[in-house]
């Protein structure tokens, strides 16, 4: 893989129109993931985090209005992903240069074709030079188990066939949508495993979640997104270790091996999200100041930010 | 006492419980974990009278079950509430969200707005939420109007099978505070089913190992 790799995201804004309203699921997102590194996306459910990784993909309906920039850059000719065509993203992108590990693997499967038919689909599509039994061995799959049918893998199975087709056009980029969900402790630690195993050959990788511990086990780097803004970036020790959002804070708190108290309040409606900083009325700290949107600075979005970490 | 014995479940060749006995006690978080496929999922179906088990008994306060799922009792069917993992696939997309609390009530006869809401608020639903369709709001807040409707009926069991798994650390705290304070006002057992050891070391009384085939063990 070659250092020149990276994913640059530049004010990436998603907004669906529904009746009556528009729905803002994802507000100026700028980041970046590079190849050997992890960058964990973190957030309550519903606070646009999966929609990102599918505007970097072109897999928003069409209701979706997308803007920003998002350069995949690879040694030649950049592609900016959210103007790109489809034919371009099918043909050169997806499966190619960025692998999906999908949400909930086993309703993603097909569920009358075998896992071993599925990838073999994908092998033959991308081209790829490995078999499918070299790929299911790779991952962790014996060759029988690929005879089987989404319906006959277990939790921890399907996350693996669902590894295997993602990565059997050697992306060098992987987006993986909450892999974890309905996976227990163990295989959740196999799957994050797996995820590091790709950064530690050069990979870059996105992975996003809501499960603070997962991310803090695999990921490099952290981003908090709360109600369709990222509000704190950052190395992941710093961020969970010292979070300055007050947001960040109180996800940190609500974990059971803490506090385990919730943050107080609901998250805003994405269709009515109140100008000024969209935290402020669960924050405890509001001030006339909140009524202004907070910029990214430091890596951090509030007027309060807690204690500077590099103070 | 919700009490299980020697539960026996076939899905075609595969055995998912083999002689499984668990007993929820009064008063307590029985805690029931294990890994992925175990059967622990099964036994909760079987525990909250969804499932007929091939073979074994389960006795509600003392009434040994014959009749499984809508034909069961509806005396000893409400006494036991199960809230499962994914709220997507245990409501009907076609009820909004006060319908969905409130169905248990209509269904038995006595519509109760005024309980309707008291249960939003305590599971922290705003009353703009209510009149959304479950593909409006987003699995935080389905999952809260699930455990709402759980609680409609005040059942003395309350089985929680991954209740949580799908949320966030926040919402995890509040919907277990929210159990909590139900069992304390009521006296109701709760069996807290999770993978999750962390969060059943902070949740339970007592925690249960459910290895292969429903084998139980203390952990």
């Amino acid at each position: 893989m070659t250092g020149r790799r990276r994913l640059r995201v530049q004010g990436l804004s998603v907004s669906f129109r529904i009746p009556g309203a528009t729905v803002r699921a994802v507000s100026e997102a700028t980041f970046e993931v590079r190849p050997g590194s992890c960058l964990a996306l973190v957030g309550e459910s519903g606070c646009g985090k999966s929609v990102l990784a599918h505007a970097l993909l072109g897999l928003l309906p069409d209701n979706a209005t997308v803007s920003g920039q998002a350069w995949l850059e690879h040694g030649e000719e950049p592609v900016e992903l959210l103007g790109a065509s489809q034919a371009v993203l099918a043909r050169r992108v997806r499966g190619r240069e960025i692998g999906l590990i999908p949400q909930s693997p086993a309703t993603h499967l097909t569920p009358v074709r075998t896992a071993r038919a599925q990838l073999q689909e994908a092998v033959r599509e991308l081209g790829s030079h490995a078999t499918a039994d070299d790929l299911a061995a790779r991952y962790g799959l014996r060759p029988r188990e690929l005879d089987r049918y989404p319906h006959e893998l277990s939790g921890g199975m399907a996350q693996r066939v669902a590894n295997a087709i993602a990565l059997a056009g050697d992306p060098w980029l992987v987006l993986a949508d909450e892999p974890t969900s309905g996976l227990d402790r163990p295989l959740v630690d196999r799957a994050m495993g797996t995820l590091r195993e790709l950064c530690d050959e050069g990979r870059a990788v996105l992975l996003i979640t809501h499960d603070l511990r997962a991310a803090e086990r695999v990921a490099d780097d952290l981003a908090v997104m709360y109600a369709s803004r990222l509000v704190e970036v950052g190395p992941v020790a710093e961020v969970l270790g010292r979070p300055r959002h007050p947001y960040t804070a109180g996800l940190v708190a609500a974990q059971p091996d803490r506090a385990f108290v919730p943050v107080p309040g609901l998250p805003p409606e994405l269709t009515r999200l109140p100008g000024g900083c969209a935290f402020r009325s669960r924050c405890g700290h509001e001030t006339e100041r909140c009524a202004v949107p907070p910029p990214m600075d430091g890596g951090v979005a509030c007027h309060h930010a807690l204690e500077d970490r590099h103070a | 006492m919700l009490e299980a014995s020697g539960i026996t479940v076939r899905y075609g060749r595969h055995t998912a419980l083999d002689e499984t006995s668990l007993t929820i006690m009064p008063g307590k978080v029985t805690g029931l974990a294990g890994p992925s496929g175990c059967g622990k999922s099964t036994l909760a179906r079987v525990m909250a009278l969804m499932l007929r088990p091939a073979s074994g008994t389960l006795t509600v306060d003392g009434t040994i079950v014959t009749r499984w799922r809508q034909r069961a009792a509806r005396e000893l069917r409400i006494r036991v509430a199960l809230i499962y993992q994914q709220p997507r696939l245990a409501v009907d997309p076609r009820l909004k969200l006060a319908e969905v609390i409130g169905e248990p009530l209509t269904a038995n006869g006595r519509p109760d707005e005024g309980r309707v809401t008291e249960l939003a608020r305590e599971t922290g639903l705003t009353g703009d939420l209510l009149t959304r369709w479950p593909h409006e709001v987003s699995d935080g807040q389905l999952q809260r109007a699930c455990v709402a409707r759980a609680l409609t009926l005040e059942p003395r069991y309350l089985i929680c099978d991954e209740m949580t798994t799908m949320l966030d650390a926040s919402t995890q705290a509040h919907l277990v505070g929210v159990v909590n304070a139900y069992r304390e006002r009521t006296g109701a057992r709760v069996l807290a089913i999770s993978h999750d050891p962390i969060l059943l070391d902070r949740w339970a009384d007592e925690v249960v190992g459910l290895a292969g085939q429903g084998d139980l063990s203390p952990s």
